[in-house]
């Protein structure tokens, strides 16, 4: 009974903070009041909630928390955050974007991008025709609390036969003195034939107070434009992550995903690609290292609706400690997306008793002619290989460390980025240590 | 180098060992020969330490050291090295990056630095020569995908690379073409020296025809059972192994 008083607690204060500060935000309020409409209808997710069974969100939004934001961040403090040197940096504070530690000078023909006020208030065409237009507010109440609570984020968009060469760094930074709700939200638009490299990481800094921070990000990918997408999670204990991520891919266009979750106590990915054309290739990897009593959560959906596209997933996941994670994978395939090729692949490694691993591939298909596969694996490391390796001398803590880069380097060597997959694989090494 | 006194090991709590006694002195070769399941790979097993196998009786003494107090790596940086019959593939880990924080870590052990990478890369191109490695095989994942005698110059590249001071041959032979093991033997030959010793286990004679032994040791059913020169090589491979069998039971 007690949990039930307290959820509803939290979605009263949400309720109530929507209400004084709806006037205040941007865009349209009619999207909004539906929004909120919603998530009143659904409510902060329990675990009799079926897709959150496993991550008991409601458990994790107890006590008291604030809405207000500041800005306070120097450059000085995020300047190790910006670890690929030669990358346009967007900086996104306590959900808001903020345009003067970022780094946007000098931005080339054809790329632009700027804070989701900014793309309201000059009525971009652009914006108007994408925003809110491919997440659904009845699919899920995070993205209901998203769409009606968002205050700001970026949108950038990269225009028709457009190459943007450096990658485009987003940086979702926190800085918490009480426990803080946000729920920056993004748009990407990458028109026909143009490409794009976009990294997003998310970090708190010096904070004393929980951040649970509500991010979606979404992502649309026009015909024979290709996408190179990273997502870097690594917000410490501090943080409490529901990362949804909405893809539209249409015909003919490439686009590859990789989320690499380093810690946080909660992280729930919801990632949803939809393949709306014909030819289209998406990838979509994984790498999630947990320990101690963090939750990760990872929830996939591809849905092929169109023939003739290939989707291909691998998620791999190195459980110590109490923590728990779960990998639950959706494929769809329409009736009409015959010659469909869906792959899916996760591979576990659980290195103590107590550790917990949850996946679950679900494959709906509705068409005949497809080929599609799904394979699950869970072990502990292998004791003939750790014993080779001592055998050579190697002590058993670097016998298994060396394992576990094996193992992890499967998904690490899918980063094309040079600079960032040596940052992965630095990071890595330091959990491994 | 090594006394074996009156080795007994088990396997979940089967008696495979019953009392072996050896003795090998630096520079010297000891074949170790004896049917299936005689117990020639528990052996090698017990010298560097597998976990399933229990030591029950008996004492290992290496160098002056109670060898069967000592962790698997510790016995390898004491310089003790199993050519293993079966080498295990390691996906994701390379060759050159192993073998790179073996020797750095056999190197810690000893009080030195860590080698420099010249160095290294030098010693790395001079041992692959000596096995006919390939030089794309050694940029690989541990002998994934490697043939049956690839894997086996791996085993003995890896020895050439670690320098030990007494090397175990588990059956290094078996599955071996004669090309292939010419040049394994060939290998182990010129890794030889007065302050090293090898033991060669085989149930075959002709590894001992390119890898001359000085003591030939013949294992059945748990016991050292015949010593001789090289000589008992031939004649157990011209009379077969039910003339030992007979021989014991007699």
């Amino acid at each position: 009974m007690e949990t039930v008083i307290k959820t509803s607690t939290i979605k009263d204060k949400l309720i109530f903070e929507f209400e004084t500060s709806k006037l205040f935000l941007f865009g349209n309020t009619q999207l909004r009041d539906k929004a909120m409409e919603s998530f009143y209808k659904q409510g902060i997710p329990h675990r009799k909630h079926e897709e959150y069974k496993y991550t008991h969100i409601d458990l994790m939004l107890k006590g008291e928390f604030d809405f207000s934001t500041n800005k306070n961040c120097s450059d000085g403090q995020i300047k190790h955050l910006k670890f690929l040197k030669d990358a346009y940096v967007v900086i996104i504070e306590n959900g808001v974007f903020v345009e003067g530690v970022s780094n946007l000078q000098k931005l080339p023909k054809g790329l632009t991008i700027c804070s989701l006020v900014d793309a309201e208030k000059s009525n971009s065409p652009v914006f108007e025709k994408h925003y809110a237009q491919y997440t659904d507010v009845n699919a899920d109440p995070f993205i209901a609390l998203n769409t009606a609570m968002t205050k700001d984020g970026v949108f950038i968009h990269v225009s028709k036969n457009t190459i943007i060469e450096k990658p485009i760094h987003i940086i979702h930074v926190s800085t918490a003195f009480q426990n803080t709700i946000i729920h920056p939200r993004n748009l990407i638009v990458v028109d026909e034939n143009a490409q794009a490299k976009i990294i997003e990481s998310f970090e708190i800094l010096d904070s004393t107070a929980k951040v649970f921070n509500n991010a979606l990000t979404e992502i649309v990918i026009d015909e024979l434009a290709i996408v190179d997408h990273y997502k870097i999670q690594d917000e410490k204990e501090l943080g409490y992550l529901v990362n949804t991520t909405q893809v539209i891919q249409k015909k003919q266009s490439i686009f590859s995903t990789h989320t690499f979750t380093l810690s946080g106590s909660l992280v729930r990915n919801n990632l949803t690609l939809v393949l709306d054309g014909e030819h289209i290739e998406s990838h979509l990897n994984g790498l999630y290292l947990t320990t101690e009593n963090q939750v990760v959560d990872n929830h996939t959906v591809v849905d092929h609706r169109k023939p003739n596209c290939n989707s291909n997933e691998l998620y791999k996941g190195i459980i110590d400690g109490k923590s728990i994670a779960t990998f639950n994978g959706k494929i769809f395939v329409r009736k009409n997306a015959q010659k469909t090729n869906a792959f899916q692949s996760n591979k576990n490694i659980l290195l103590s008793e107590s550790g917990t691993i949850n996946t679950k591939p679900q494959l709906e298909i509705y068409a005949d002619d497809v080929k599609c596969s799904h394979g699950t694996s869970t072990g502990k490391l292998d004791e003939d290989k750790i014993f080779y390796l001592r055998a050579r001398g190697l002590s058993l803590i670097s016998a298994k460390k060396l394992l576990m880069h094996a193992f992890a380097s499967e998904v690490v060597e899918t980063i094309k980025i040079e600079a960032l997959r040596e940052y992965i694989e630095e990071n890595i090494s330091k959990i491994f240590k | 180098m090594i006394t074996i006194k009156n080795l007994h090991a088990s396997i979940a709590g089967k008696e495979i060992l019953k009392g072996i006694n050896l003795e090998i002195k630096a520079g010297e070769v000891h074949a170790i020969m004896g049917p299936n399941g005689s117990g020639k790979s528990t052996l090698a097993a017990v010298l560097v330490g597998r976990s399933e196998y229990e030591v029950t009786e008996g004492s290992i003494t290496y160098n002056g050291i109670d060898l069967l107090k000592l962790s698997p790596e510790d016995r390898a940086r004491e310089g003790v090295f199993l050519a293993f019959q079966y080498p295990i593939e390691i996906p994701g880990v390379s060759n050159v990056n192993f073998l790179k924080t073996a020797i750095n870590e056999i190197r810690t052990f000893k009080g030195l630095e860590p080698m420099a990478a010249k160095e290294f890369l030098t010693m790395l191109k001079e041992k692959q020569k000596l096995v006919e490695l390939d030089g794309k095989l050694a940029n690989r994942s541990v002998n994934e995908g490697f043939s049956g005698g690839e894997k086996k110059r791996n085993e003995i590249f890896q020895m050439a690379m670690l320098n030990p001071k007494l090397a175990i041959l588990d059956e290094t032979d078996s599955g071996l073409d004669i090309d292939a093991l010419r040049i394994v033997a060939n290998g182990v030959n010129k890794l030889k020296s007065k302050d090293n010793a090898t033991i060669v286990i085989t149930h075959y004679q002709r590894l001992l025809d390119y890898i001359i032994p000085d003591f030939v040791h013949i294992i059945y059913n748990g016991k050292i059972v015949k010593s001789g020169s090289k000589e008992l090589a031939l004649e157990l491979e011209e009379k077969g192994y039910d003339f030992i069998k007979a021989e014991v039971e007699a």
